[in-house]
């Protein structure tokens, strides 16, 4: 851990960059800035998992690995997510969230 | 000098975050994303998590930055500029962002965490390959196998997503 840094520290700086996300997850219209939004949400949930780690549990890795599967899992989200941008901009020729108001099935 | 690199990785993480939600030119967004994973892959590095940085610098530096970036490029102009929300829009969601931040910060202050243990952290690669293999007390073979059918199947389905109708 670092000198002088409290654990409150990290939590804050958690908080801030998740409800920074979620203001660009409210006011974006763009499918691919609403990604990027939640790429920042998932993050902020890292750098709190880690910092629990780090000042709680040090003898443990529990943080460590949650962090690990919640990058597995943004990996595997933002794959599913790029391809449905594409088919749906092949389909409509748009990404943007109020024109894409329809399914296939 | 250690707290002095703390501070600017947290300011660059604060500053490059805001920017990825407000900048108005997407192509820029995504760059100043990469910067905020960056420095936060900084954090990591300065909490002696070095495995789990090196994972954020592969996968999401590497892989997702690049992966937003094409789809930027496949899908949309890059210098054209998108178009700003609205003042109604933007001003609810500001409060209602900042309403949430300040319930949370708040509740995080006032609790009392308990008392920082100074356990040694074994954070080689070693260890961290081993329990995450283990089936025995804190081990995680289950979510690790889990994981690896959830990326097997966001495989096939981002293929068969994204694959032109060939019917038509």
């Amino acid at each position: 851990m670092i000198e002088g840094i409290q654990l409150e520290f990290f939590l804050v700086l958690g908080t801030l960059v998740f409800f920074i996300g979620i203001y660009g997850f409210l006011t974006r219209k763009n499918l691919i800035t609403m990604l990027m939004s939640a790429e920042l949400i998932l993050n902020a949930v890292n750098i709190n998992f880690v910092a629990f780690n780090k000042y709680l549990y040090p003898e443990n890795l529990e943080g460590q690995f949650f962090a690990l599967f919640i990058i597995a899992i943004a990996a595997t989200e933002v794959a599913v997510a790029v391809s449905i941008i594409i088919s749906l901009y092949r389909k409509i020729k748009s990404i943007d969230v109020e024109k894409v108001n329809e399914l296939k099935y | 000098m250690e707290q002095i690199i703390f501070y600017i990785l947290v300011s660059g993480i604060l500053i490059f975050s805001v920017l990825t939600v407000t900048s108005r030119r997407i192509l820029r967004a995504a760059v100043f994303l990469l910067f905020m994973l960056l420095c936060s892959a900084g954090l990591f590095f300065m909490l002696d998590f070095y495995f789990l940085a090196a994972v954020q610098l592969t996968v999401y530096a590497g892989g997702i930055i690049v992966l937003i970036i094409f789809s930027i490029m496949l899908t949309s102009q890059v210098n054209e500029k998108l178009e700003a929300a609205g003042v109604k829009k933007s001003s609810f969601s500001l409060i209602a962002a900042a309403a949430g931040a300040v319930v949370c910060i708040y509740s995080i202050l006032n609790y009392s965490f308990p008392a920082v243990s100074n356990g040694e952290t074994d954070s080689s690669m070693k260890n961290i390959g081993m329990q995450l293999l283990s089936y025995k007390d804190n081990g995680y073979v289950l979510p690790f196998e889990v994981i690896s059918i959830l990326l097997l199947a966001s495989m096939v389905g981002a293929i068969i997503i994204a694959k032109r109708d060939s019917a038509k």
